[in-house]
């Protein structure tokens, strides 16, 4: 490649488009609203995990079951 | 009640106005990092996620929104960096304003992005920041929450590793 010489403020400057003044085309508040409702119903995999391990546990030792009601 | 206040205790309404104020102001700075429309309209609406969820936490005293969001958008941003590292592309981006360089030019631009590509993801929002956009050290700093003379170093640091990455490429700048 041919060496250039030349400050590197103005290589970035001509190699890259300014992108400050590129205004926002539309209103993101519909996809604000689609974010909420995704995470409001989101279980955590930890909760999934946990609800695993109460399911092997009383698969493994069904005697649990009536002592975990006892103690309810 | 102050907007600020009932956004502070978790009031969506509130939350929506302060959406509708600030959400072209939060893409565009976004945009001056990520460099790209539909990740930047991605983040701003994570930032705003992260910011009703930290509701509790701002100081609606203080009053400083803008600002505040300003510093959610900074890190939303980078953390993407973080996400997409070996991913992004500066060239990739539709809504750019697209003069196809000749030849040569096109392949110092490649280089630059390369050599940017070499950055860490908080040093390529600082030098894209400082030396593209031209924003004000103080306001990168303000952003960054870290002080002017921190915004300097990085800057240093960053035309360094961009200098050497471009001269590896026989490029000097």
């Amino acid at each position: 490649m041919k060496e250039r010489d030349g400050d590197l403020k103005i290589l970035l400057k001509d190699s890259l488009p300014l992108a400050g003044e590129t205004e926002l085309q539309r209103d993101l508040w519909p996809e604000m609203l689609r974010k909420f409702e995704e995470r409001t119903f989101h279980v955590p995999w930890w909760d999934w995990a946990l609800l695993a391990g109460v399911a092997v546990s009383f698969f493994a030792f069904p005697g649990l079951i009536p002592a975990l009601l006892y103690h309810l | 009640m102050e907007l600020l206040e009932r956004f502070a205790k978790g009031d969506v309404d509130a939350f929506e106005s302060l959406f509708r104020q600030y959400q072209g102001e939060v893409y565009r700075w976004i945009r001056r990092i990520v460099r790209n429309t539909a990740t930047a309209e991605d983040i701003t609406v994570e930032t705003f996620w992260r910011m009703y969820r930290a509701h509790a936490q701002f100081d609606s005293a203080r009053g400083n929104c803008g600002a505040w969001l300003r510093r959610i958008a900074t890190h939303a941003a980078i953390d993407y960096l973080h996400r997409s590292r070996d991913e992004i592309s500066l060239l990739d981006d539709p809504a750019a304003p697209t003069l196809q360089p000749p030849g040569e030019q096109l392949e110092l631009r490649r280089e630059i992005y390369r050599a940017m590509n070499k950055l860490s993801p908080a040093l390529r929002a600082v030098i894209l920041l400082a030396l593209v956009e031209e924003e004000p050290y103080e306001s990168i700093a303000r952003a960054l929450g870290i002080s002017e003379g921190a915004v300097k170093v990085r800057v240093f640091r960053g035309v360094r590793i961009l200098r050497k990455a471009l001269q590896q490429a026989g490029v000097h700048a």
